[in-house]
């Protein structure tokens, strides 16, 4: 067993366990879209950043892939983190407005507006599709293409997959295009709706999403 | 068979070359380096061939192709030895005068010297020359000098001798204390201590284990790792031996650009010709010791210079990069240890060996020891390849070594280490070059670029250029690097195109600190170096161009305007008549310019030999 530190408090894990499962194991929340517990962990939304001190410096790292060790201590809410991980939803938010993912998480960290010039696309390139194909499938149907802005998600050469049996697998896990945010009136706006109704989502907004799985904003909001 | 089987057997033929070649024959060294190839040095070599077959001098001169020698600005390249006058800017038609009047009998063709421009003075050696004179060739000592498809001319200059004593005389603890000792770090711009990474790839479990060079040189403006590839591989093979051999690998592989096809041939030529040796393959110097190195040829993604990058690369997966928390040197390559470095960093070690830890170590800084390898470009006279020991001020080789700003402009900045490097303003010219001190400054070592900008640059346009540069060579895994490079060039070209507001620069510092904070790999940790440089050294440039929308270099095309200057222009015709748009009129005597036509191409101003355009 390995002892170490996560805000402060003294905890223990098993050797080659990651930050962020024993930061969960022990209840404590860190944003993610690309991680998922039964995929390998990818390491590319960089929500999970937390910062770490292993004696011998401070560093940002990637807690969904940091294997944990003895006498490091974590912070995971510091400010630079909080912060970097508001700005890294900005981005994701300018680049897919009508997440529902995002949008929740954009309500959670009080994020306003988005200062970016907005697109309208809906994958917002985690790769859990293409885990989830390649690892629980075991098909691999799906693949990345391309490189920086022209990075995409298609079958190999644009043609239909001989591989594909059309399991659903990618849809079932895909954060981002099966929930679109339906408080958004027009694209670029941000919803915030949790953040505004009270009492509850339901009643008010029989079409917002996000009824189905409160991000608890609204509840919090409340109970200030 | 010519398999060497002992280092007397290396030593004896060493021998028999050292004799069997007279140091007193004429002969002629053509650089066939990139640059000079591109000035038309292959045909000049053809020539040389010709003329002494022509003049049947065969026996009595030779004519040897060389790599690079350096001075890329002056080329073709050609240097007579054994006195090694220097000759420069040489033409074929120039050919039979330099055979007649120079290897036969030691005339001096005048017009090919190389003149000194702040003396005046005609230089006749080479190593007069202050190019060469202010440099310290160690890495580079040879690569002007050998030809690099011989292997019997790498032998003769002491070649492979290094590998014979470390696996004749020194144990793999001996060679790894060694390169600890000297102090040798990875010269591919990460700096790591070499004999540390060693230490931990020998020390890893496993018994597979590999050794990887990186020469995927991919920097705009970089070719030092070509020029080392193409102008002495086998001093890159060689270190690559003895590390394998200190660490314990049987296997190793070369990552090369594949827009490098000099370099991969001439490698290709060095592994074969070092496998017909027996310098690779089983058994090598007769011990238990076997290896053997493979290329691999890089598809042309920047991203793939990046340690994980290569490595998922080799392994024939998608270049891009994972986190480095369990390094490479314990699970790398099919997640065996791995020790990558620099092909540069594999060539110090020949060097190393041979002459010691504390002769190397004596030369550079508290931190950063031996020399370093530059590709000087950009706006000043000598461009060139630079080989400098450590901590040489920025000013001591732009100035000294590279000749000052081209056509006597003023030195506005260098920007170091490639697209993802910072941008040093004048103030810090006497920065000393090591890897602390340009961290410290907002910039990196990098892969040893070295971009020299005048007064006529725009730093925002510079930010501009290179945000766009990596825009593209960013793989795309992780949000900051892929959306961030975007978001922040989007700010950039708006800020360019005068469309920039103040609260942008806050919002690209900020955006920058993000990048360089939460992005997961080299790539884009250092991307937003350029940003937060210009941002730092020269905010009153943003300044202009948001607050006044003005470019003070006068180069973004939508803040400036072309005017005719009354008093200069004497009508001649010569900018109308090259206008792309009819934007010039000529009502009587005095030009004008439509600014509503005119597209800010500049043809006008380079036509005008008055000088009468000017640009607000």
């Amino acid at each position: 067993m390995i002892t170490f530190n996560i805000d402060g408090v003294k905890v223990q894990a098993e050797e080659g366990s990651t930050i962020l499962e024993v930061a969960r194991f022990y209840g404590i929340d860190i944003p993610t879209l690309c991680y998922h517990d039964e995929l390998t962990p990818y390491g590319s939304c960089r929500l999970c950043t937390v910062e770490v001190d292993d004696g011998r410096r401070t560093r940002l790292v990637t807690s969904c892939l940091y294997p944990v060790a003895e006498g490091i201590r974590v912070k995971t809410h510091t400010e630079r983190v909080v912060k970097g991980r508001k700005l890294i939803v900005e981005l994701l938010l300018a680049r897919c407005p009508n997440s529902k993912i995002l949008q929740d998480l954009a309500s959670k960290m009080g994020l306003e507006h988005v200062r970016f010039k907005m697109e309208d696309k809906d994958c917002i390139l985690c790769g859990l599709c293409v885990r989830m194909c390649a690892e629980q499938m075991g098909s691999g149907a799906i693949g990345f293409v391309g490189r920086g802005q022209n990075r995409e998600v298609v079958t190999p050469f644009r043609m239909a997959s001989e591989i594909c049996r059309n399991c659903g697998a990618c849809m079932y896990i895909c954060p981002a295009v099966d929930l679109q945010c339906r408080g958004v009136k027009s694209p670029g706006e941000l919803c915030n709706s949790c953040l505004v109704i009270t009492p509850q989502c339901l009643e008010k907004y029989g079409q917002v999403m996000c009824a189905l799985e409160s991000c608890g904003a609204c509840v919090e909001k409340e109970g200030k | 068979m010519r398999r060497i089987k002992t280092p007397l057997e290396l030593e004896a033929l060493r021998n028999s070359l050292v004799h069997r070649r007279d140091p007193n024959k004429p002969h002629v060294r053509v650089c066939l380096g990139t640059g000079c190839r591109a000035r038309g040095s292959l045909d000049v070599a053809e020539a040389f061939k010709d003329e002494i077959e022509k003049q049947g001098l065969e026996i009595q001169v030779e004519c040897k192709q060389t790599g690079c020698h350096g001075f890329c600005e002056r080329g073709p390249v050609v240097v007579i030895g054994p006195k090694d006058i220097f000759y420069q800017r040489v033409k074929p038609r120039d050919v039979p005068e330099i055979v007649s009047k120079t290897l036969l009998n030691w005339e001096v063709v005048d017009r090919l010297l190389y003149m000194d421009p702040a003396t005046g003075q005609k230089i006749l050696y080479e190593y007069d020359v202050p190019f060469y004179k202010r440099q310290t060739r160690r890495i580079l000592a040879y690569n002007g000098q050998i030809d690099p498809t011989d292997i019997l001319d790498y032998i003769a200059v002491g070649g492979y001798q290094a590998l014979a004593k470390a696996i004749a005389n020194m144990s793999c603890e001996k060679i790894i204390s060694i390169v600890e000792k000297s102090g040798l770090r990875g010269l591919g711009g990460g700096g790591f201590p070499t004999g540390k990474k060693w230490r931990l790839c020998r020390e890893a479990a496993g018994d597979v284990k590999f050794v990887v060079g990186n020469g995927d040189e991919g920097d705009p403006g970089a070719f030092s790792d070509r020029s080392l590839m193409e102008g002495n591989p086998h001093s890159i093979l060689e270190g690559m031996i003895i590390g394998a051999y200190a660490i314990g690998a049987n296997r190793g592989y070369l990552y090369v650009r594949a827009e490098y096809p000099l370099a991969l041939k001439h490698l290709q030529i060095a592994i074969n010709q070092s496998r017909e040796y027996g310098f690779l393959g089983k058994s090598i110097f007769n011990s238990k010791f076997g290896f053997d190195i493979r290329i691999n040829r890089g598809g042309g993604a920047f991203v793939c210079g990046e340690s994980s990058a290569l490595v998922a690369s080799i392994e024939g997966k998608m270049g891009e990069p994972g986190a480095k928390y369990v390094h490479t040197v314990e699970r790398g390559l099919w997640n065996k240890p791995t020790n990558l470095n620099n092909v540069k960093t594999w060539a110090s070690v020949p060097m190393i060996i041979n002459e010691g830890a504390d002769r190397y170590a004596k030369i550079g800084t508290m931190k950063s020891k031996g020399t370093g390898v530059f590709s000087l470009v950009g706006k000043v006279n000598n461009t060139g390849l630079v080989e400098i020991p450590m901590g040489t001020p920025l000013k001591q080789i732009i100035y000294d070594i590279g000749g000052g700003i081209l056509d006597g402009k003023r030195f506005k900045a260098v920007q170091t280490g490639g697209p993802s490097g910072g941008c040093i303003p004048e103030r810090l010219l006497d920065l000393p070059v090591d890897f602390e001190k340009l961290t410290e400054a907002g910039s990196m070592m990098g892969s040893g670029g070295m971009i020299v900008m005048d007064n006529s640059t725009c730093m925002v346009d510079v930010a501009r250029y290179f945000l766009d540069f990596l825009q593209n060579e960013s793989c795309g895994k992780c949000v900051p690097c892929r959306e961030g490079i975007k978001r922040m060039l989007e700010i950039v070209t708006d800020i360019t195109a005068g469309r920039g507001k103040e609260e942008d620069l806050e919002l690209l510092q900020e955006l920058a600190e993000t990048v360089k904070d939460f992005s997961l790999c080299g790539l884009g940790k250092t991307a937003p170096n350029t940003v937060l440089s210009t941002l730092r050294y020269f905010k009153d440039e943003y300044y202009a161009h948001v607050r006044d929308k003005k470019c003070p270099a006068g180069i973004c095309r939508d803040l400036i305007e072309y005017s005719i200057l009354e008093d200069k222009c004497t009508g001649c015709g010569a900018c109308l008549k090259l206008c792309p748009q009819q934007a010039i009129d000529a009502y009587g005597l005095i030009h004008t310019i439509d600014p509503a036509k005119c597209i800010r191409c500049g043809i006008c101003r380079d036509a005008c030999q008055f000088g009468a355009i000017t640009v607000k």
